[in-house]
């Protein structure tokens, strides 16, 4: 298995940092603007959360802007990571149907083109954690783990959805909304700690509150979360790349032969 | 080196269910319905042949006999739904050279990406780049986006970059020369020597007098179906004659 790996990264290395490349690229090109833009548009964002929530939640949630923060910029990596993988085998047909290439590269890019935003992302974000005088914490280092779970996560999401793209084109507009409805159960910019303890429970089956609740919990509060949440963040991972290994191994060719 | 092809069929699906999406289906299964089947039809059908060493495959037949993509079964671009094919060798598939790139990066970033997924190194595209780029003629479009570019400097880059290709088995889609005057000349050139290089060769033609000329075992595929197999003369004759039956029924 190591060498398997090891083999593969060997031989498709270049083509991969190729891929993420252009992955990358593309979201900055596309206006004059570019960087400025894609930096601009999530604060705006944020700016109009803020906004309209301060009053409903602000007043009882410390370092607001941080939280919604939190909450806004994961959603967007799951978001995007796995909108973006979903047509990453159809979108790459015309290379996919003329050159001999391991298909899962070209999602696995996206994948990482969606971290290295994120990233950028975590950058501002401490720039707010600086500003709002939240207090910085050794335990930072421990967001290392939610992302990388939710990495894992979005890969798996991605794959089945990839899958699902080829026969039912009509699956990205449910996608959108099914998206829309994760994001409003994902206590984005409201807290849950008001609701009971059942109800807190049952957040915990949304990966993506899950993986929020456990930034937030080392970021605004500094504090370990329960080990359950460890738990939990890497059964999702494991259980979704699992799923979507299986229907990449089953459906992923299948599109080549749909005209 | 050998090329087997035995009895494979490949499978398209045409006019399909995903044009109605997944709301549809669901409501239809619901109801009780039936789903309505996607139309299929066999690009290719039932095709058997072996090529050994110091072989030149020319593969004919009219538009849509399945030739192309008999091609990307052998390449293993795609799977074939029935039958198995098993290639002993390197192999590389010259296919529609001038597209599948991204219109949106620059020529030098299209170059990268394209070399590296025809399978080179990083090392290698960094010490050919310049070579490719001159070859190709693009000198002063380097860093312009790849959609600025006219049709025919999309086919020279395409061939620059596919012409550095040493496979033992060549899979060629009428890709003998691309661009016009002196540039194809150039490239028929440089074509004529990867073909000498190598071991085994297959090509696809709507030129007979082409494919007299460079090979020396011709597959004639009529609808997916294998019509003939054989050498060049004999199968190239019977082509001919059917074609001028054809016409005159016509």
């Amino acid at each position: 298995m190591k060498n398997l790996i090891a083999d593969r990264w060997q031989k498709y290395n270049f083509l991969f940092e190729q891929l993420v490349a252009r992955d990358f690229k593309q979201r900055y090109k596309r206006t004059y603007l570019g960087i400025v833009w894609s930096l601009l548009s999530p604060l705006l964002h944020l700016a109009v959360m803020v906004l309209v929530f301060v009053n409903f939640f602000g007043r009882t949630i410390p370092h607001f802007v941080v939280y919604v923060f939190i909450g806004l910029k994961v959603f967007t990596f799951f978001k995007e990571a796995t909108t973006r993988g979903m047509s990453s085998l159809v979108a790459n047909r015309n290379i996919l149907t003329k050159i001999k290439a391991p298909k899962y590269l070209f999602l696995l890019s996206k994948n990482v083109a969606s971290l290295l935003n994120f990233g950028l992302m975590l950058i501002i974000l401490f720039a707010f954690v600086l500003i709002d005088g939240v207090p910085i914490h050794p335990r930072f280092i421990l967001i290392v783990y939610p992302i990388f779970t939710l990495l894992l996560f979005n890969i798996g999401v991605g794959l089945i959805l990839s899958a699902l793209y080829v026969f039912f084109k009509d699956i990205g507009h449910l996608y959108e909304i099914f998206a829309m409805l994760v994001m409003w159960l994902s206590a984005v910019f409201y807290d849950i700690s008001n609701f009971s303890e059942t109800v807190q429970r049952l957040a915990l089956i949304n990966p993506i509150f899950t993986h929020i609740h456990f930034m937030r919990s080392v970021i605004l509060y500094g504090v370990v979360p329960e080990w359950y949440v460890f738990a939990i963040c890497a059964a999702y991972a494991a259980a979704m790349l699992a799923l979507g290994a299986f229907f990449y191994k089953r459906y992923n060719y299948k599109f080549l032969y749909y005209m | 080196m050998t090329i087997k092809v035995e009895n494979i069929r490949i499978r398209y699906i045409v006019g399909d269910f995903r044009n109605k999406g997944i709301t549809d289906y669901i409501l239809k299964k619901l109801k009780g319905e039936q789903v309505s089947r996607a139309k299929e039809f066999w690009a290719v059908d039932g095709v058997s042949f072996e090529l050994y060493k110091g072989d030149f495959l020319g593969i004919i037949g009219n538009n849509g006999a399945g030739k192309s993509t008999l091609l990307k079964a052998i390449s293993g671009v795609m799977p074939p739904t029935q039958g198995s094919v098993t290639v002993n060798g390197n192999i590389a598939a010259l296919l529609e050279l001038g597209t599948g790139f991204d219109g949106d990066l620059t020529v030098r970033e299209n170059t990268f990406l394209r070399g590296a997924l025809m399978g080179y190194t990083r090392e290698f595209m960094k010490e050919t780049y310049d070579d490719i780029i001159a070859f190709a003629e693009l000198e002063d479009f380097q860093d312009m986006s790849f959609m600025q570019l006219s049709s025919g400097m999309k086919a020279r880059l395409g061939f620059s970059i596919a012409c550095l290709v040493r496979p033992e088995i060549l899979i060629l889609d009428e890709v003998l020369s691309v661009g016009d005057g002196e540039f194809r000349e150039k490239s028929e050139k440089r074509m004529a020597e990867i073909i000498a290089d190598g071991a085994i060769t297959l090509f696809v033609s709507h030129s007979l007098g082409q494919v007299r000329k460079l090979c020396n075992k011709v597959l004639w595929l009529e609808k997916g179906k294998q019509k003939a197999f054989g050498a060049t003369a004999e199968v190239c004759d019977m082509y001919e004659q059917a074609m001028k039956k054809k016409k005159k029924g016509a």
